[in-house]
This record gives structure tokens, C-alpha cells and sequence, in this order.
């Protein structure tokens, strides 16, 4: 239920329902809505600026490669002299390096957010959220290279029943992207618990509930919104990593799937920046394929999307 | 809000403040912020000193050359600002035909398509030798085998190679009773570029199911010291830096086994995997003094650059021909 | 609508189911188990938190081991340099960051809380436009860096902007990277804000804006000051697409924003990781140590505004 009408809207306003806008046309009102409005815009400039900048290579990409080979081969090898392009490989990886990414963080993060938003104490979350923001800065140059030298030997100590060989791993590479948007999950996640009415809680926590039941029955449900906008962004910015899964999963692009742990694998983003950086010559197919890759990138993260809004959409409607 | 969480963020704040400060005002500001455009002519000052800006910007290989180049001719020059980027052989190519860099590292040679590129923008250019590498192959300490063939190279590394033990490899004696590990860099690389070439004699064939270390050479360091069967190529310089962790195996190119050295790469008998860096400076930039300068500047003190940065000088031989090159281009 | 502003109806709702589940669960359950289920959640409410903070703490460890021979004022006061890495600093990567990211503040904050505004309080939902900018805003947050990196090469260091190579190129491009965090974030924030705030604002007479700007937005600040600082601390610790667009891995003269090159803590870093010498590991370490006491000093302003504001609704 809106209550935006435009002011100017309403050229033959009916008498019945009273209108909550002024009643003359306040001209700095729709100078300020317009400016707000191109703010807006800028997004679709930008969506725009990007479809533009990847469709024309992907055009010629596809002129040479035949886009069935692209969308369903598995040998995905377009630097080599036998050239072979099927992306499937990389798909998988980044989708492996994403599952295992959202299994550290969602249920860290929500749990985490649930502790600083219904049990901590007010100056206990104060000191920790902050210092969990902050930790999100670390740069991912630091979370790769601290995936590769640390984490590796540890989850080799801590499990060695597991087929280690060589210094990489996509289960340690997805653990340490996980790890990184854990403060992501969990601050929007506590923003959305905390500005949950206070009657809601009241109210039940009167009628003899538990903590935990208060958490999990009123106010996860009451802020269920922020919270999948919460899993929304994590899951966004774990397929889009670059540089931790570039320096802890390699870029040997094998078919992994998520049970294949130790093994090494090339994920889209780490293949688009390692060819971009290296030495290929700009203008090549093999160069295009940078773009062909952003483009599916971009598809898929839309169609993810599109699919998130209207799962929101039904979670919401359950409430109202 | 509690006051020793005020005092706290407010402490941190001012030692921001305070690092920023120091940032700001410590160090001397050599140089000036002055036009960067690459087509700006530089002039002398008044005392016959350069000044101007020079933009190099490629190989991530090269960079570690270019950068103490820079510093040193900075210390003489100091009114010269020398920039170093790292967009790679090909991206760096791209900026340098279009006129926006003075300098391109490569680790590879320029190729047809770039070279149209550069002569649609009036820009011509040529390779200058900066530098010697010896592709290393190496492997784990523990490992018996010293020498191989480039034939057994290929055979390990050619395109759909079937070859995973050691003691599959044809006419090796002592081979180990062991797996073969490998570990390569990025296939976008000139390093993949060169040795693709020099081994199996096409550049870019090579197996696929190895293990890919993309930017990171150290990756393989790790890797095949950690596994008795490892075996992996780079730059000579990272085996310099890990000579204790690792082993560099001895190349036959049929005149027999030959160890990777600055002076085997020099004299031309560490072959085929014995390499060049170079430079491409582009005609134009050669028309600014300080540009000039520099590019003579590196062929001349080549040799300690290349020390510097773990690399393998160039011969008397090599820097006569950059020397010469260099003053074609400059007209 | 966020089903806690969902009006009457919505609350209601949630309030009975509220009541219910409270209410069997008081009647149903057993006394003991469901005191020993309330002590077993909150034990694994803790163990998350202790997993996120040890995991993140013993990253901070490493890097501070790992720095610890290079950490001394040198730097942050010494440039860069190749010849001599045990005297290096970051004192021209420091300035580029903080150039660079103080440019990102400048743009995100106007455009990004500009944007919420629009989308929560003055749009239309039910035309289809404005659905279309939410799904486009949606779907760009996750769109990799590198591909805002070959967009500002395109677009803004060429093409229409033109700008070269500098610092402001690149403030420019990770802005737009980051811009929907910001976006997603305020439109949370400000969608929390309870309708009976803005509905009495407007019955008193204040117009659409003037209730936004009155009292919507104050109330929405700590969720907006969330999303800013979470959006830089992204920004501050991108290395490709600043790789693409310019940023150089060299260079001893302190930056400006219209000209000259610059270069930023993480490409630096990024760089010398990549050097066999054992002392550029080392300095690359302690460079995460330098980019944590930057980012820590411009968010900490961020932080006590935003602990300023919160309150309990």
C-alpha cells in the first residue's frame, strides 16, 4: 500500500479518499524527487555502460566460437595452442567455490547476527560489530595469500583422511571466501533484527517465551526482508571474489564439484583476472574470451537474482 | 554510547589521522605531479637538467627490471618522475599503441596483431633486450634424476601426454619410484609462451591436466618441494631465492647436461630454455630528452639492474645491438 | 513493504503468529528440554561468533607475524622501492588509498543514499521501471570487480569521461562497483523506519521530502552508516580492476586527483607477494597491517556516528 502518489498525478482528484500530499504543486519537491530519481538512474547507466562494453567482443567471440561448444563443453583450454572453449569447468568451479563459501558463512553470519542482536549485552556488541566490519576490510590480496600459507596446512593437519596434493584447494579457498563475508552476513542481518519493533519481542517475551523462541518465531520472521538481502549480497559476492580463489584455488580448470574438496580449480572471475593482467595480446579470440566469460557471468548472476526478488516476494507475502 | 569506547575510536581516529600525517609530510617529495600525457615534450632546465614524466607500464616479469632502473636514474635525475605499471605484456601494449604509455615491458615479443595496432597510431617501435632469464625446470631435492633431455621434456609436457610417473619417461636412468606432480604458470603468461615454444616447438602446446598456478610462482615453490615427485618451470630468478627448498635440473640439448647460470644463459649454452626481457619504447617518447636518457641509462648499467633484481645481465654483444637499436628508433 | 511497516494488517499478523508460537510453546513444551534447548542455542550462538572472530583474528595474527621485522614509522613515511625493500614504504600507496577512497565516500553517499530515497519513499512500485532499476541494482552487486575494471577502462579513463590515468578514474570506478551495497543497505535501513514516523510527519503537514529529510533519515543513519562503511571496506581492498584502469605498481611522488599516477595499498601489495625475495613477503605482510590501520581510521568516524544514532524502536 503506497502512499507515493505524485502531487501532479492527480489532475481529476477525486473527493473520496483524503490525500497525504500538499495541495498545491510544490515545485521544489518534484525538482528534488527528479534528482533523486537520476541518482537512481546511475544504476542503469552503469548496467548499461557494462552491457555495452562486454556485448560488442562477445559478438565477435561467438562469431568464432560456436556458442553451443561455449555453454556446454567441459575442456575449457582457449590459451593453449589446441584451443578448446567450453566453460563448463569454471562454472562449476565458481559455483563449488560458492557452495562451500555460503555453507561457512550463512549459518556463521545469521548466528552470529542473532547473538549481537537478541542476547549480547549493548556494550558487547558495540566493541564486536565494529571489529567485525573492520576485519571485512582486510585486503583480499591478504585473505588469499593467508588461504594458501596458513589455512591449507592446517586443514591438512586437522584432516588428513582427505586426498591432499598440492598447495591448492578449492574447499580451503571457498572456506576462506566464507570466512571474509561472514561480517557482511552478519552486519546487515543484526541492522535488520535490531529494527524489529521492540513491541513485537515485548509482546511475546509477556506471554512466557523463551530467548530462543522470541529469536527464531517473532523477530527472524519480522525482519526475514533485510535477511535474505543479507544471503543476497553474500551470495553476489562470493561468486564475484577475484583475487582469494586467483591465489588459493589455482587456475586449473577441472570439472570439481563440491565434494571434491582438495582439489585445485579455475573459477570465471579468477580467469577473467588473470588473463586481463597477463600477457595475452589484447584484440585476440583468446583476449575476447575475457568478455564472453564477464557477459555469462553477468547472465547468471541476473538470473540468481530474479530469482531471489521473488522468493522475497513470497516469504513477504506470507506476513502480510 | 560508553565514554572508553568514545576514547577508544576517537584514539584510533587520531592515529589515522596521525599515519596519514606522516604519510603526507614524511619522505621527500622527489619529482613533480607534472603533465603525464605521453606526448608532452619534456624540456631541459636551465642547468641542462631532465625533467618530464615517463610511463612504463606491461610485464609483471619485467617490472622487477624497470623499477630499480627507475630508481636509479631518478637518484641522478631527480626532477624526472618514472611510473612502473603492471597490466600485463598485453594489456601494457594496448596502452602503449594507443599513446597513453612511453615504455612497454614485455616478456614476450610483440606480435602482428599489436604491431598493426601501434602503426594505425603512427607509432613504431622495436624490442630492446633489457635483461637475460634461464627458464628453470625443477624438482623436489630428493629426487635422483639431474639431467633430462628436451626430448624428455616434451615428452613429459607435450599436449595430450600421457606420461604420469616418473618411470615412464622414456631413456631415464635413476628415474624415483614416484608420481608426477607438475606445476606451470598461467597459461596467459610469456613464461608459458616461451617454453611451449622452445620445448615442444609451438607456442601454447602443452598438456592440460597440470597443476596451474596462474600469478603466482612462489605456488610452485611450495608445491614441488612439498612433493617428491614435483617437477615445475619459472623464471631463474625464483629458483635463486629458493635454492635450498629446491632443485634445478640440468637441460640436454644434445650437446650434454647443462645447469642453469648467468654464465651458461651468457654464452648461449644453456639452451633452448635461455631467454630475453625486453622493452619497447616507442619513437616518439625517444624525441623527449629524459626519455632517451633513461632508455640509455638502462642499457648502461644493465648489468647491475639485473643483478638487482635476480635476473642475468646482458652480454657486451647484446648491449651494442639495444644501444644501436635504440638510436634508430630515436632517428 | 517490509512486513513490520506492512501497515495494520501485517503486524497483526506477525504479532498473532508471534503469540502462538509463544504461547505452544509455553503450553507444549517441555519445561527442562526447552531450557536446555535455549542454553544449547545460545551455546551455539557463540561458537558462530568465536569461529568468525578467531577466524578473522588469526588472519590478523599471521599478518602481524609475518610483518613483524618490517613494522617501524619508515613505513609510512618511505616510498616505494625495488633496490632497497628492507628501508621500502607505503607512504605513496597510503596516499593513494585514502585519495581514492575519499573520492568513493564522496560519490557513494550522495548517489547511493539519493537512490534509497527514491526507490523507498517517492517511487511508484507498481510501474514497471522502478521494479527494473531494483532488479538492475540487485543483480550489480554481483558482478565481479574485474568487469567494473574493463567498464572504467572503456568508459571513464577513455570514452566519455576521459580522465587518464589518475586517482579520480579510479575513485570513479569502484564507486560504481560498490554503489549497491550502499543502495541495498539504506532501502533496509530506511525501509525500518516504522510508517507511523513518516505518516504523523505528513499529517502535521510536511511534505514528502521534508519528512525524508527530517525524519526518516536520521532514523535510518545507522543502517546507511552500515552500508557505507561495509562498501568501503570493499573498495579499500580492490587490486584488479584498479590494475585495469591505471593504478601503477611504481611510483615515488605523492598522487593528486586530476593527474599523475598513483597507486593504492593493495596493488602494492599484490606486488611485491608476487616476488620470490623472502623481503617482499615480509613487506607484504606489514602492508596489511598499514591498510588496516587506514581503513580502521576512516571508518572509526563512521562508527561512533552511528553508535551516536541507533535506538530501539
Amino acid at each position: 500500500m503506497s502512499i507515493s502518489e505524485d502531487a501532479a498525478g492527480g489532475g481529476a482528484g477525486s473527493i473520496a479518499r483524503p490525500r497525504l500530499e500538499a495541495s498545491s504543486p510544490r515545485y521544489g519537491e518534484k525538482l528534488i524527487r527528479a534528482l533523486l530519481g537520476l541518482c537512481a538512474l546511475v544504476s542503469v547507466a552503469t548496467t548499461l555502460a557494462i552491457v555495452i562494453s562486454l556485448l560488442v567482443p562477445t559478438i565477435g567471440f561467438f562469431g568464432e566460437v560456436p556458442f553451443v561448444d561455449f555453454l556446454f563443453g567441459t575442456d575449457w583450454a582457449p590459451t593453449f595452442a589446441d584451443a578448446t572453449f567450453g566453460v563448463l569447468p569454471i562454472v562449476i568451479g565458481t559455483l563449488t567455490v560458492t557452495f562451500w563459501a555460503l555453507v561457512v558463512a550463512i549459518p556463521v553470519g545469521l548466528l552470529s547476527a542473532i547473538y549481537l542482536a537478541e542476547y549480547a549485552p549493548s556494550r558487547v556488541r558495540r566493541t564486536i560489530k565494529p571489529v567485525l566490519e573492520v576485519l571485512e576490510g582486510v585486503p583480499t590480496v591478504a585473505i588469499g595469500l593467508f588461504a594458501l600459507y596458513f589455512l591449507r596446512p592446517l586443514f591438512e593437519d586437522v584432516l588428513p583422511f582427505l586426498p591432499w596434493s598440492g598447495p591448492f584447494s578449492v574447499g580451503v579457498a571457498g572456506f576462506a571466501v566464507g570466512l571474509m563475508i561472514v561480517p557482511l552476513v552478519a552486519s546487515v542481518a543484526d541492522d535488520a533484527m535490531r529494527a524489529v519493533p521492540s513491541g513485537l519481542r515485548q509482546g511475546a517475551y509477556a506471554l512466557g517465551a523463551g530467548k530462543m523462541t522470541v529469536s527464531l518465531r517473532v523477530v527472524l520472521p519480522a525482519a526475514i526482508s533485510g535477511v535474505v538481502a543479507a544471503f543476497v549480497l553474500a551470495t553476489s559476492r562470493a561468486i564475484g571474489e577475484t583475487m582469494v580463489v586467483l591465489l588459493a584455488a589455482g587456475a586449473t580448470p577441472q570439472m570439481t564439484f563440491p565434494w571434491q574438496v582438495t582439489e585445485s580449480v579455475q573459477t570465471m572471475t579468477a580467469f577473467i583476472g588473470t588473463t586481463a593482467t597477463g600477457d595475452i595480446a589484447t584484440g585476440t579470440i583468446t583476449y575476447d574470451t575475457i568478455f564472453a566469460v564477464g557477459a555469462l557471468l553477468f547472465v547468471m548472476t541476473l538470473i540468481m537474482n530474479m530469482f531471489a526478488i521473488r522468493l522475497v516476494r513470497r516469504f513477504r507475502e506470507v506476513y502480510e | 554510547m560508553s565514554k572508553s569506547l568514545t576514547k577508544l575510536l576517537a584514539a584510533l581516529f587520531a592515529a589515522g589521522i596521525l599515519a596519514f600525517g606522516l604519510a603526507a609530510c614524511g619522505g621527500d617529495d622527489d619529482g613533480d605531479n607534472g603533465a603525464t600525457t605521453a606526448g608532452a615534450t619534456g624540456e631541459s632546465g636551465s642547468e641542462g637538467e631532465l625533467t618530464g614524466t615517463i610511463r612504463i607500464d606491461g610485464s609483471s616479469t619485467v617490472a622487477p627490471l624497470s623499477e630499480p632502473a627507475a630508481e636509479l636514474f631518478m637518484e641522478e635525475n631527480p626532477d624526472v618522475t618514472v611510473t612502473v605499471g603492471t597490466s600485463g605484456t598485453g594489456g601494457g601494449f594496448e596502452k602503449f599503441c594507443a599513446g597513453e604509455t612511453d615504455i612497454s615491458d614485455a616478456s614476450r615479443q610483440i606480435d602482428e596483431d599489436e604491431e598493426g595496432a601501434c602503426a594505425q597510431n603512427g607509432i613504431e617501435t622495436e624490442e630492446v633486450a633489457v635483461a637475460n632469464d634461464a627458464l628453470t625446470v625443477v624438482a623436489n631435492p630428493e629426487n635422483p634424476v639431474t639431467c633430462l633431455t628436451v626430448d624428455q621434456l616434451a615428452q613429459v609436457w607435450g599436449p595430450g601426454s600421457q606420461v604420469n610417473e616418473w618411470g615412464q619417461i622414456q631413456g631415464l636412468q635413476d628415474a624415483p619410484d614416484a608420481e608426477l606432480a607438475l606445476y606451470g604458470p598461467g597459461t596467459d603468461s610469456g613464461t608459458f609462451d616461451y617454453f611451449t615454444e622452445a620445448v615442444i616447438g609451438e607456442e601454447g602446446a602443452q598438456r592440460t591436466d597440470y597443476n596451474n598456478v596462474g600469478e603466482d610462482d612462489n605456488a610452485t615453490v611450495t608445491g614441488v618441494s612439498g612433493t617428491e615427485g614435483g617437477m615445475g618451470y619459472f623464471g631463474y630468478s625464483f629458483f635463486v631465492e629458493n635454492e635450498g627448498t629446491l632443485k634445478a635440473l640440468e637441460i640436454d640439448n644434445g650437446q650434454g647436461c647443462v645447469a642453469p647460470s648467468p654464465e651458461a644463459t651468457q654464452d648461449g649454452s644453456y639452451a633452448p630454455l635461455g631467454r630475453q626481457l625486453f622493452i619497447y619504447p616507442s619513437n616518439e617518447a625517444l624525441q623527449r630528452p629524459e626519455v632517451l636518457a633513461f632508455i640509455e641509462f638502462y642499457i648502461e648499467n644493465a648489468t647491475e639492474i639485473a643483478e638487482a633484481a635476480g635476473f642475468i645481465g646482458l652480454t657486451d654483444k647484446q648491449k651494442a645491438t639495444a644501444q644501436r637499436t635504440v638510436d634508430g628508433l630515436a632517428g | 513493504m517490509s512486513p513490520v511497516s506492512g501497515g495494520p494488517a501485517g503486524r497483526t499478523r506477525l504479532a498473532t503468529a508471534g503469540a502462538r508460537a509463544a504461547t505452544v510453546g509455553a503450553l507444549a513444551g517441555n519445561g527442562r528440554r526447552d531450557r536446555f534447548a535455549g542454553a544449547a542455542f545460545l551455546a551455539l550462538l557463540l561458537l558462530a561468533l568465536t569461529v568468525a572472530l578467531t577466524g578473522l583474528a588469526s588472519l590478523l595474527i599471521w599478518a602481524a607475524i609475518e610483518g613483524a621485522p618490517r613494522l617501524n614509522i619508515g613505513l609510512f613515511t618511505e616510498g616505494p622501492s625495488s633496490l632497497s625493500p628492507e628501508t621500502a614504504g607505503y607512504r605513496t600507496a597510503i596516499l593513494g588509498t585514502v585519495y581514492v577512497i575519499g573520492g568513493v565516500i564522496a560519490l557513494i553517499v550522495p548517489l547511493g543514499v539519493g537512490a534509497a530515497v527514491y526507490l523507498e519513499q517517492f517511487a511508484d512500485r507498481s510501474r514497471w521501471w522502478n521494479r527494473f532499476i531494483e532488479l538492475n541494482i540487485q543483480n550489480l552487486a554481483g558482478v565481479p570487480s574485474i568487469v567494473f575494471g574493463i567498464l572504467g577502462l572503456a568508459f571513464i579513463v577513455r570514452g566519455p569521461f576521459s580522465l587518464g590515468f589518475v586517482a579520480a578514474a579510479a575513485s570513479m570506478t569502484l564507486a560504481l562497483l560498490v554503489l549497491p551495497t550502499v543502495i541495498l543497505a539504506s532501502r533496509e535501513a530506511i525501509r525500518a523506519v516504522p510508517p507511523s514516523i513518516s505518516e504523523g510527519s505528513m499529517a502535521l503537514g510536511a511534505t514528502r521530502w521534508q519528512t525524508v529529510r527530517r525524519q526518516v533519515l536520521p532514523a535510518a543513519l545507522p543502517g546507511i552508516l552500515t552500508g557505507v562503511i561495509l562498501a568501503v571496506a570493499r573498495a579499500i581492498g580492490e587490486a584488479a580492476p584498479l590494475l585495469m584502469v591505471g593504478a601503477v605498481t611504481f611510483v615515488t611522488v605523492d598522487p593528486s586527483f586530476f593527474e599523475g599516477g598513483y597507486s593504492t595499498l593493495p596493488v602494492q601489495i599484490y606486488n611485491y607477494a608476487t616476488r620470490p625475495q623472502e623481503v617482499f613477503q615480509v613487506l607484504a605482510a606489514a602492508g596489511v597491517i598499514v591498510m588496516l590501520v587506514v581503513l580502521l581510521a576512516m571508518n572509526s568516524f563512521a562508527i561512533w556516528l552511528r553508535n551516536r544514532y541507533e535506538r530501539e524502536w
